[in-house]
């Protein structure tokens, strides 16, 4: 299968299998994620895109039932090797969530919250928290909007505010990598669009990887995307992975031809 | 245009007019019965208890500033000071909340964020077994088990045969189980959301738990710490068995005291007759510890509601 | 827009932070195995002092007592009858004669009275069981040494003859007989009143009341006296069932009452306090009970014509009537436990007759427990032991089929 794209790879999945309990939710997958780039992962309910996601952090491993055979490799090094710290590999690989979750604290502290955790060092030509905080949030296209309210709770934003506040949040503690599952879907069309604006953005500096049921967004938004579906036994595959053009206008199997052509008609 | 008369009435549809069940109004208005029942048990509480109180202060012997602020509660000698009782009552509940709430609050955080599914399926009737054991047990267990530890500990001298310190300790373990398993179900109320993001972020379990999850359980665990203070103050039997017989203004947990419900118990499990002043006096008691306990229940109940709409 | 070139710096030290994690974490289970220790000091205590050595005097040696070379305890029935002639008083064996005849007893219980008023045991000292099992040498150099009369004899103060005694103040022929019977005595009266009060209250709650301010405020009422301490509902019960109701709670309106008590001080008054007590309780736990049972089959019903009491009747209740059961059954166990408002309403703090209706004396295991443990005499608190062991085995039994119920339920 090929799995790979001529940009350099920032994390790298090697015949990944996912289990819950004795159930295969993702079999032998083989996938190379480039840097700077958006990639999408899109395919039918349930075959098994978010636990692909969440095994690229380790945060499957709060299911107490799960475990993972194969690697994933970032910067050379298996994060699911005995040494690695899930700790450290959580903070190098940020996520943002389906449901908007902001901390019930200050939108200031949402923002500054992880990076004090993970020993934020301001001092000379660095920037002060602060400073920071503003930094991210203006990354995060949120800035205008809350510029005058920082100490109200993050609670009292819009669903969209909230999602983009997330977004802050997440990079405000320097990933390189961030991972966002279905980050639109409880959103209406126009923050929808304006999240969509920012993964644009964001991917100048980050590597993002976002999982969709939408088409429209994963072909507006992604660079590469991969397909997922289920077997015979429900457990999930990767079917197909390229460019997001090649992908939507000419893709190699047949499985991922119905599957666009369905939603797109 | 046509006009429609109004049909007329079939005979088969004045079946469907409201029919008239006297069966359900019965049943019905003996339910309501039962509902307001209880409405009665409150009204008694205030209106008979009220009642005896309102003659005990009433009553020329009875000075209501000497009751708040005396030192002496000796009913032979017509001294009617509360402060005796009320400081072992604090004493004790200190004590008990001393033992109770820190311990109450990592059993919770560690059956809320560490323990498994199946440990937690262990734990939780371990704490119910404890919480169900009758509160004579707690006292026997006080008074033959705390307090000698306690007399060995510090010695003999120091310790009395009965002391508030022994009670309250004792009562703590009593109230560990309640504020567990409060404070659990306020910490498993708050979103894994919320977890998920921490860890997203790169916190550690404990960060996660001692940051995020309780601080947004906050006000759950401040209304388990509430009705556990009250579940203190109005415990009788532990101290009735534990920390002294006779009101005694001290604040030496290791000296014996004796509680407002201690005093209830002992004076009327003696040979009390009616219409007497002591008789009335423990009304009196009985009102000001039904109040202060009615107070802090309304308090936790407000705080829990609160806390519930927040993640609704 | 902003500054490109200020990136901050992070210092993780994550090993740091994971000592800290992992310290805490341990912590966390500790105190939870504390808390299972307290149970486990608690329950080893209780047995501690059930079972153990005793030192035991005796006035009459019992080796004196054989007859022709026969131990006292093979002798045949007549000879211990002759034995009790001749060592009690002429008037103390008349008194025995005319209560039943000796010769109409069985053998058991001449045996019994020879213990008791010829041999007269009494016991000089207990100890506990870890230190009769452990420090079995040194028991025995200390009974030699201060009791030299004395027989050391290994005591399980949980025994038979402790369920079928009634009070007494000689320890060794004290048992709850009473205060069991008192206690389910009070205890049915109780469920009785409170469990058709309250499966009542929740129903009309769940299933008749619409959200106003009269049904806001039965529901917050409920919550409320769920909270009050237990003492207060003594005193309720004081003032209600024993003074203002005596007429009703001695029995004197249906001349029943007791001749030796005819005041308010009853049974009756006993188990409707204690009713009132747990009604909160199980109103409560009824109503989640009844909250349990899903919408759609409510909805069903109604579909079908039934009206609002059919659909209960037929529907509602059969599924929620282990929950019901269940809750009913941890409510009452409570109540069985309770001490502190049975004393302030008043129970008799010395009775050796079982009682015989809702209008006689009463006195309960807890209070027995409570009368024992006050008591400074050692032998007393391994009394109160033995009935504390009773009453928790009691009490098990009852919240275990609860769990059962339970269980059978949530499979369903
Ligand atoms: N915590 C879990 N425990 C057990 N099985 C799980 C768990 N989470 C997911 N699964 C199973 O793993 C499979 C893949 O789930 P996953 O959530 O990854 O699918 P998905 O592609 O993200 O679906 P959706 O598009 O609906 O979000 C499903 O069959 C699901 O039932
Ligand atoms: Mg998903």
């Amino acid at each position: 299968m090929i799995a790979n794209t001529p940009d350099p790879s920032a994390i790298q999945a090697q015949s990944l299998s996912v289990y819950y309990g004795d159930f295969r939710a993702l079999k032998e997958v083989n996938l190379s994620i480039p840097q700077k780039k958006v990639t999408a992962i899109i395919g039918p309910s349930g075959c098994g895109k978010s636990t692909a996601l969440r095994s690229f952090n380790r945060m499957n491993e709060l299911v107490p039932t799960a475990h993972i055979t194969g690697e994933i490799l970032f910067m050379g090094q298996n994060i699911y090797a005995s040494d690695v710290d899930p700790v450290e590999v959580r903070r190098r690989v940020g996520m943002v969530f389906q449901k908007p979750n902001p901390f019930p604290k200050s939108i200031y502290e949402n923002v500054a919250w992880g990076a004090r955790l993970n020993g934020f060092r301001g001092g000379v030509g660095h920037p002060s928290m602060d400073e920071w905080v503003e930094q991210c949030l203006h990354k995060a296209a949120l800035w205008d909007e809350v510029k005058d309210k920082l100490h109200q709770s993050g609670l009292s934003l819009s669903g969209g505010q909230q999602q983009r506040l997330c977004i802050a949040r997440a990079i405000a503690v320097k990933p390189e990598i961030i991972l966002m599952d279905e980050p639109a879907s409880a959103l209406d069309p126009i923050a929808t669009l304006k999240i969509e604006e920012l993964m644009r953005e964001l991917a100048e500096e980050y590597t993002i990887i976002v999982v969709t049921h939408n088409m429209q967004q994963a072909a507006r938004v992604s660079d590469y995307t991969a397909f997922f579906t289920m077997d015979e036994d429900r457990a999930g595959i990767l079917v197909e992975y390229g460019a997001t053009n090649q992908i939507f206008t000419n893709p190699k199997d047949s499985r991922t031809e119905g599957y666009i052509t369905g939603r797109y008609g | 245009m046509t006009n429609h008369l109004p049909a007329k009435e079939t005979p088969a549809a004045s079946q469907l007019r409201r029919r008239h069940r006297p069966g359900e109004r019965i049943i019905q208005g003996f339910l309501f019965f039962c509902g307001a029942f209880s409405i009665l048990t409150t009204l008694g509480i205030v209106y008979e208890i009220g009642k005896e109180a309102l003659l005990f202060f009433r009553s020329p012997e009875v000075n209501l500033w000497k009751f708040f602020t005396g030192v002496k509660w000796q009913p032979q000698i017509g001294e009617f000071g509360i402060l005796p009782l009320v400081n072992a009552t604090l004493t004790t509940t200190f004590f008990a909340m001393l033992i109770a709430l820190p311990l109450g609050l990592c059993v919770a955080i560690y059956l809320s964020e560490y323990a498994s599914a199946r440990l937690r399926g262990w734990l939780k009737p371990i704490l119910e077994l404890l919480a169900g054991i009758p509160t004579v047990v707690y006292g026997y267990f006080a008074l033959t088990f705390m307090t000698p530890l306690l007399r060995t500990i510090f010695g003999k001298d120091v310790v009395g045969i009965y002391n508030t310190a022994s009670a309250g300790l004792v009562m703590g373990i009593l109230i560990l189980p309640l504020i567990a398993s409060m404070s659990e179900d306020a910490l498993s109320a708050v979103p894994r959301s919320l977890r998920e993001a921490a860890y997203g972020l790169g916190a550690t379990k404990l960060e996660t738990a001692v940051k995020i999850v309780l601080p947004a359980a906050l006000s759950g665990l401040a209304a388990a710490l509430i009705v556990g203070i009250s579940r203190a103050i109005g415990e009788t039997m532990i101290v009735a068995l534990a920390a002294g017989a006779g009101p005694n203004f001290t604040f030496n947990p290791f000296k014996a005291a004796e509680t407002m419900t201690g005093h209830i118990v002992r004076i009327s499990g003696g040979d009390l007759s009616y219409d007497s002043l002591d008789y009335n006096s423990l009304f009196a008691i009985g009102i000001l510890l039904f109040f202060a306990t009615l107070v802090l229940n309304i308090i936790s109940q407000r705080i829990v509601r609160r806390f519930r709409e927040v993640y609704e | 827009m902003m500054n490109p070139g200020l990136t901050p710096v992070f210092e993780p030290s994550i090993p740091q932070r994971n000592r800290r994690a992992a310290f805490w974490r341990l912590l966390f289970r500790l105190s939870t195995v504390v808390g299972i220790v307290f149970l486990f000091l608690l329950l080893v205590n209780i047995v501690n002092q059930s079972f153990g050595y005793v030192a035991m005097e005796t006035r009459v040696d019992p080796a004196t007592l054989a007859v022709n070379g026969v131990p006292l305890e093979e002798l045949e029935k007549e000879d211990l009858i002759d034995v009790l002639q001749a060592n009690v008083s002429a008037g103390k064996f008349r008194q025995l004669e005319r209560e039943q005849p000796l010769a109409e007893r069985s053998r058991d219980e001449i045996y019994a009275l020879v213990w008791e008023d010829v041999v007269q045991p009494d016991i000089a000292s207990t100890w506990l069981l870890t230190d009769s099992l452990f420090r079995q040498g040194a028991v025995r150099a200390e009974a030699a040494e201060k009791y030299p009369q004395a027989h050391l004899v290994f005591r399980s103060w949980l025994n038979a003859s402790i369920l079928q005694k009634p009070q007494s103040s000689e320890p060794l022929n004290a048992g709850v007989r009473t205060a069991i019977l008192g206690s389910l005595w009070t205890i049915g009266i109780t469920i009785f009143v409170a469990f058709p009060l309250g499966v009542g209250a929740a129903i009309y709650l769940e299933e008749y009341a619409v959200d106003n301010w009269v049904n806001r405020l039965l529901q917050t009422n409920i919550n409320n006296l769920a909270g009050v301490p237990s003492i207060i509902y003594g005193m309720l019960g004081l003032a209600i069932f024993v003074r203002l109701l005596e007429p009703i709670t001695s029995g004197a309106a249906f001349s029943l009452s007791d001749p030796t008590t005819a005041n308010g001080r009853t049974i009756l008054s006993a188990g409707l306090t204690l009713a009132l007590l747990v009604l909160p309780l199980i109103i409560i736990n009824a109503q989640e009970a009844i909250r349990a049972v899903p919408n759609s089959l409510r909805q069903a019903s109604y579909g079908l014509g039934a009206t609002r009491w059919q659909t209960i009747w037929h529907h509602v209740l059969p599924s929620a009537i282990p929950g019901i059961l269940t809750g009913a059954i941890l409510a009452i166990s409570r109540a069985i436990g309770e001490t502190a408002p049975l004393v302030v309403v008043g129970a008799a703090t010395y009775i050796t007759f079982d009682p015989s209706g809702p209008f006689s004396k009463f006195t309960t295991l807890p209070i027995q427990i409570y009368q024992w443990t006050a008591r400074p005499q050692a032998e007393f608190r391994n009394l109160a032991a033995a009935a504390i062991l009773v009453l928790l085995i009691l009490l098990l039994s009852l919240n275990a089929f609860a769990i059962v119920l339970r269980n059978r339920y949530s499979k369903k």
